[in-house]
């Protein structure tokens, strides 16, 4: 341990030599600001934070890490739901906020360049001037950031017909673990050999960290409705979604709120969603408007069809707006509700959703914690938000085994632990439920590979042995 | 002699795999020049692996063995009104969902959705060691693990040997019409795409072939294609010479001629992964020679037919002047890979742990 401390200090001193001393932070009041991200049960106070400004900062403060054996976190704005950008004991944070310049916008190639502390949403903003925009659209996108989009491969509301993160990322420079730096991909929608690019998405970090993004951009869809559907109970909702699915619509996005998650949206955003419903569908479909006209005329023909209590077309922009409001301002309006909470992230194949909601109802009553439902329906990714009080003396770990009991219930149905905030140290014990001792061994040898020295982001994903 | 192997069973595919030194998983051979090996490398054929191990069509997923043939996957999501929007390749020569993912190919359908990359959501595959390994999962968003499902989309079997593969599905997009615009030279066509690939009319696929058509196909409801064809007619607006429009029968043997590469027949078939902006380069360069270029996908993808006779050293330093890589799949050339290669630190460290004593690097 007193070892790991004199690496430590020789490491700080050669990077202060290299990082100008105002972005070298070290104070006990800078570093509590990092200390968590926004999975808040958690807190690892880092030994420093250095703010990055080039690649070449990156590089020279990885490789310093490395010929010191002290670990290393990447982050960005610390919007993680699974505590991936969580520091690490004795460790150092990297923040690249200020690596946030959009490098190029090239509209005839559809592509942006960006530096890893881009926010997702100015990536859209820019491109707009060109008719084009980034269709990833994680609930954080007005501040999460492009880099850790890749890391985690964010996903969003419209991942059914759009896909994730991967899909819309052609080509990454990477700084690996050891400071070497790599090209993978590149600015063309194929490529040859390994999908690597692909594969470094979604890492975690455990790679090491991507310092230039090149996105896929895509043109504006001419034409977006979108209808707001109320029903009298979550099960004829989900009904809705397998009549719309079965339709041979492609939706851009279908989601469900129930009753709690609408009573907290209303109070902080006034959505204008129906008082008194159980559930609410909100369909999405876009495209050319010709055809998103006819289809959409059959999507309301369907839902009026569907039981529900009312069907409501968005008139304008400005209601459509309102509408996802509601839907994304949903996580931190529950928190009204509640003193805490955690966000789950399981899926189950789309067609198990009605039995694992009224399996997580029966949870929530043994258990008698309260939990409200916001779910993507479209791709069965499941959001059930888990309301505690963390003053009171065991609350978080009644919670946590709730959660945890959601999962295995993922997991049995055929799902997955998570859709979109990726395993972090939140669900570090339960990916090996969801694969062999075969499958965790192999990627722990990929991890041991990439980083000898484990030092990149260590106990996030794949717990220690 | 060369081993040539065809399991029954995936355990079987994995005794294979620890049977032998140096391997290479084969399927249909339909881009023999992928499989071309020296005769100390035992051939693992996947043909027996074949089946649909489950398929939901209300989950937009199928799960499958990986010598299903293609022809089998679509005609099965066919009966269920589903589509696999990339236009698998070699569909009807007999390609296997393996061999299709193993090589990263994407017909031109995979402009509007996306390419195999963007499809294959979960994979088991035998490693190095012979141990079967599971990656991804069964449902269309996931985000626990490594992405093993992508990494194996172009390992050409020099990675471990895909025994299933799990794909997202989409349903038909509804009846097609195609657009052909006759441009007056390549060079002007290229100048024309990237208008075309930011208008509001959203095209399936959007293909450049000789002499200079531009191919545009848009499907969707029957009720709007007129209005769509009368969009993108008054966007080529003077720069076509003519334009002519096709459905039916004649409309999907265009098509299909893309997918299966009829018009490349008695050449060298090689893809090169490109840009816009490259393309005009690479078009510049081989419009000096006798090769017949087809530009798929709004010039991402460019498909070179080099003639048998032609010196392929040329075709290599054009590639290689324009910073662009090529995969041979069809034809007697010893070296698969042509142009640039793209290897990588990242990617030597991931081929070591998955493969450490390097059984499938033949």
């Amino acid at each position: 341990m007193a070892n790991d401390a004199v690496n430590r200090d020789r490491a700080l001193a050669e990077i202060a030599r290299r990082v100008p001393a105002q972005r070298v932070l070290t104070s006990p009041a800078a570093l509590s600001a990092y200390a968590s991200d926004a999975l808040t049960a958690f807190r690892t106070v880092p030994e420093a934070v250095i703010v990055v400004e080039s690649t070449d900062e990156v590089t020279r403060v990885v490789r310093t890490c490395a010929e010191h054996g002290v670990p290393f976190v990447a982050r960005g704005s610390g919007t993680s739901l699974s505590g991936g950008s969580l520091p690490v004991a004795g460790g150092i944070v990297i923040a690249l906020n200020r690596m946030n310049r959009i490098l190029r916008i090239d509209a005839e190639e559809r592509v942006a360049v960006c530096e890893p502390g881009v926010i997702n949403a100015d990536i859209s903003r820019a491109a707009a001037a060109h008719g084009l925009y980034y269709a990833p659209d994680p609930s954080s996108q007005p501040v999460c950031t492009i880099g850790g989009n890749v890391a985690f491969n964010s996903g969003g509301a419209h991942c059914l017909k759009y896909g994730m993160t991967s899909n819309h990322v052609l080509g990454l420079t990477v700084v690996l673990p050891d400071g070497a730096v790599a090209r993978l991909g590149g600015e063309s929608l194929d490529g040859v050999g390994p999908d690597l690019t692909g594969f470094f998405v979604g890492s975690e970090g455990l790679f090491g960290i991507a310092v230039e993004v090149v996105v896929r951009l895509l043109p504006r869809p001419e034409s977006v409705r979108t209808v707001l559907a109320a029903y009298d109970s979550l099960a004829a909702a989900g009904d809705a979604v397998a009549r719309v699915v079965a339709s041979g619509l492609l939706p851009a996005a279908m989601e469900i709120m129930d009753a709690l998650a609408i009573e907290a949206a209303e109070a902080a955003a006034h959505p204008g969603y129906p008082a008194g419903a159980s559930a609410v569908l909100i369909v999405e479909l876009d495209g050319e408007a010709g055809h998103v006209d006819a289809e959409f005329r059959r999507l309301l023909a369907l839902l009026g069809d569907s039981g529900a209590r009312s069907v409501r077309p968005a008139a304008d922009e400005a209601e459509r707006a309102r509408i996802w409001k509601g839907r994304k301002s949903a996580f931190s309006a529950v928190g009204r509700l509640s003193p805490d909470y955690i966000v789950q992230d399981g899926v189950v194949p789309r067609s198990r959703l009605g039995a694992a909601l009224a399996e997580i109802d029966l949870l929530s009553q043994a258990y008698g914690i309260r939990v409200a439902n916001v779910f993507h329906a479209g791709d069965g990714n499941l959001h059930p938000l888990i309301l505690y009080d963390g003053r009171e003396g065991g609350a978080l770990e009644r919670a946590e085994r709730l959660a945890g009991e959601i999962l295995e219930l993922c997991i049995r149905m055929g799902g997955s632990v998570t859709g979109e905030h990726g395993v972090g140290v939140e669900k570090l014990a339960y990916l090996p439920r969801m694969f062999s001792s075969d499958d965790m061994s192999l990627m722990r040898a990929v991890r041991d590979a990439v980083d000898p020295a484990g030092l990149a982001n260590p106990g996030k994903m794949l717990s220690p042995t | 002699m060369t081993s040539h192997l065809q399991p029954m069973t995936v355990e079987a595919l994995a005794q294979a795999v620890r049977d032998h030194a140096r391997v290479l998983p084969i399927g249909n051979r339909t881009k023999p020049a992928l499989t071309r090996v020296s005769s100390d490398v035992a051939l693992i054929e996947t043909t027996a692996l074949t089946g649909i191990v489950e398929y939901e069509p209300a989950e937009y997923t199928f799960t499958a063995l990986a010598g299903t043939r293609l022809s089998d996957v679509s005609s099965l999501l066919a009966a269920h009104g589903q589509v696999l929007p990339f236009d698998p390749t070699f569909r009807d020569a007999g390609a296997t969902l393996g061999g299709t993912v193993a090589a990263g190919l994407s017909g031109s359908g995979r402009w509007r959705h996306g390419g195999v990359r963007d499809f294959v959501i979960g994979i088991r595959f035998v490693d190095g060691a012979g141990r079967v390994i599971r990656g991804g999962g069964k449902v269309v968003k996931n985000a626990a693990g490594f992405d093993f499902p992508k990494l194996f989309v172009g390992s050409m079997g020099r990675l471990g040997a895909i025994a299933e593969l799990s794909l997202k599905v989409f349903p038909w997009p509804g009846p097609s019409v195609t657009v052909i615009a006759h441009m007056r030279d390549m060079a002007a066509a290229l100048a024309t795409l990237p208008r075309i690939a930011r208008l509001p009319v959203v095209c399936d696929c959007i293909d450049l072939v000789p002499p200079a058509n531009l191919l545009m196909r848009i499907s969707g409801e029957e009720s709007a294609l007129a209005t769509s064809v009368d969009r993108l007619r008054g966007a080529l607006g003077g720069e076509a010479i003519t334009l002519d429009v096709v459905r039916g029968a004649e409309e999907e043997r265009i098509w299909e001629a893309a997918r299966e590469f009829t018009w490349a027949t008695d050449h060298l078939l090689v893809k090169v992964p490109t840009t816009l902006t490259r393309a005009r380069v690479l078009e510049t360069s081989l419009a000096m020679t006798r090769a017949v270029r087809r530009y798929a996908a709004a010039a991402n993808v460019a498909w070179i037919a080099w003639p048998f006779d032609e010196d392929v050293a040329i075709l290599d330093s054009v590639l290689t002047a324009a910073n662009l890589s090529g995969v041979v799949l069809r034809g007697d050339e010893p070296r698969a890979r042509l142009g640039v290669d793209a290897a990588n630190e990242f990617g030597a460290r991931v081929r070591r742990a998955i493969d450490p004593t390097g059984r499938f690097d033949v």
